[in-house]
């Protein structure tokens, strides 16, 4: 099984060069320090930034540049900062490349739920929702099953919804799986993790074709 | 020259009522009219409902509203880290309407533009959508949005002038910019009010004329809500 960090890295191979990307709070925000050298990407922070860097050293941070993770952050050359509404234009308008987010289920047809728990959680969607609208590559970072073993890759998601049949692309602790019109395409599987385990481990349909090849992190 | 300035936040905030609906800019602590909300917490005005991206935390921002149970109802995008809104929420005392960040931005860059609504696709067939016109634009659903209305805007620049342009920084921009002139009254507090002609009306991020009061706030916090670093190597 991958652990966060190393799900993160894995993602981060799907970072291309040119790319335009939105990291999501939790396990995404981990992919930005594992994009492979030689590749030019600007990382969007949806408060309003482009071109974020690394975290200030200490004694250098500023409560007028964070990230939308209200950290305080730092930005590289040609970056820029706009207003909310240009923001979500970039978003909306699909200037974006990659949006990398965490989820709470996701379901064989692409529905995602990341932002309510009915009478335990309500902090709210952020921009999650204008995020899986609009995007057209999206990537899923999340565990397999929920503490209690669980899946959470669902024939249909029990929670609220963010946005409906809009998830390309899930890497788990346990797989990499495409979300195509038939369910969960079974591409990777996490070292020491048999296509069994996964199964097992999956409530919606998951497709298996052929040799499913171990991940290479 | 049309002087946008007024002596005093006493002074910025003339007019202010209870029921009254305020929008508040900011992204978490970042950006906050810090002046402004002290002097809202002053004057005891109750029944408020604020349309802000967030709520602040417990004991700062518009976390100091939700103390004194001056806020009625809160129309924002994300309302975590603060306890004493969650427990107002879960009893009942505080209306809260959650909707995307996006729609949340834009809903208040129509009211500055004039424009009553508007489509997106943000929220479709989630709890978002529920009541709204959907229709299809190029095969895709979209649901209808409104644009906000409301009787003060409360932002915060980096700085101004005395015909209330306005500049900012960094990412405490975030809502400022699309809720000045977004309200019936709009008003700007600034870490530096210069006069007029000081600025090079080249790099004005929003012009005076969505600006209907301008102040310098007396002191700005700026309080870091996460603040995370890296050791030098």
């Amino acid at each position: 099984m991958l652990t966060k960090e190393q799900i993160a890295q894995r993602i981060a191979k799907e970072v291309k060069d040119g790319y335009y990307v939105n990291l999501g709070i939790g396990i995404p925000t981990l992919v930005a320090n594992y994009v492979p050298q030689g590749i030019d990407v600007e990382f969007q922070s949806e408060n309003g930034v482009l071109g974020m860097g690394p975290f200030p050293f200490d004694g250098e941070e500023d409560a007028d540049v964070i990230n939308a993770g209200k950290q305080t952050i730092t930005t590289l050359p040609g970056a820029s900062f706009f207003d909310s509404s240009m923001s979500f234009g970039m978003i909306r308008g699909q200037h974006v490349d990659l949006t990398i987010l965490g989820a709470m289920e996701v379901a064989e047809n692409g529905d995602i739920a990341n932002w309510k728990i009915p009478g335990k959680m309500v902090k709210g969607m952020g921009g999650a929702m204008d995020l899986v609208a609009s995007a057209e590559n999206i990537i899923v970072a999340m565990m397999h099953t929920n503490r209690a073993g669980a899946s959470k890759l669902l024939k249909r998601c029990s929670l609220p919804l963010t946005g409906v049949n809009c998830i390309t692309k899930v890497v788990t602790n346990m797989a990499v799986m495409d979300v195509t019109d038939k369910g969960f395409v079974l591409l990777e599987r996490a070292p020491g993790v048999s296509v069994g385990d996964i199964k097992a481990a999956t409530e919606g349909n998951l497709i298996v074709e052929g040799e499913v090849p171990e991940m290479v992190i | 020259m049309i002087n946008r300035t007024v002596s005093s936040v006493e002074e910025a905030l003339e007019g202010v009522k209870s029921g009254m609906t305020f929008m508040v800019g900011g992204f978490g602590l970042s950006g906050i009219p810090e002046n402004s909300i002290a002097q809202l917490v002053k004057t005891g005005i109750t029944d408020l409902t604020c349309i802000s991206n967030n709520a602040g935390v417990d004991d700062f921002g518009l976390g100091l509203l939700l103390q004194g149970n001056q806020i009625k109802k809160m129309i924002s995008s994300y309302v975590g880290e603060n306890d004493e809104f969650e427990r107002q929420m879960l009893s009942g005392e505080l209306e809260v309407d959650l909707i995307p960040q996006g729609t949340l931005a834009e809903r208040c860059r129509a009211a500055q533009a004039g424009i009553p609504a508007f489509f997106t696709p943000a929220g479709y067939g989630t709890e978002v959508a529920e009541g709204k016109e959907v229709r299809d634009f190029n095969g895709k659903p979209h649901i209808l949005e409104h644009a906000f209305q409301a009787d003060f805007a409360f932002v915060k620049a980096w700085k101004g002038d005395e015909a209330g342009n306005l500049i900012f920084k960094g990412t405490a921009r975030n809502f400022n910019p699309v809720m000045a002139g977004a309200a019936t009254i709009t008003v700007a507090e600034v870490e530096e009010l210069v006069p007029a002609g000081e600025l090079d009306p080249n790099q004005i991020h929003i012009p005076g004329i969505f600006v209907k009061r301008i102040f310098q706030g007396a002191k700005y916090e700026k309080r870091i809500e996460q603040r995370t670093v890296r050791q030098k190597a």
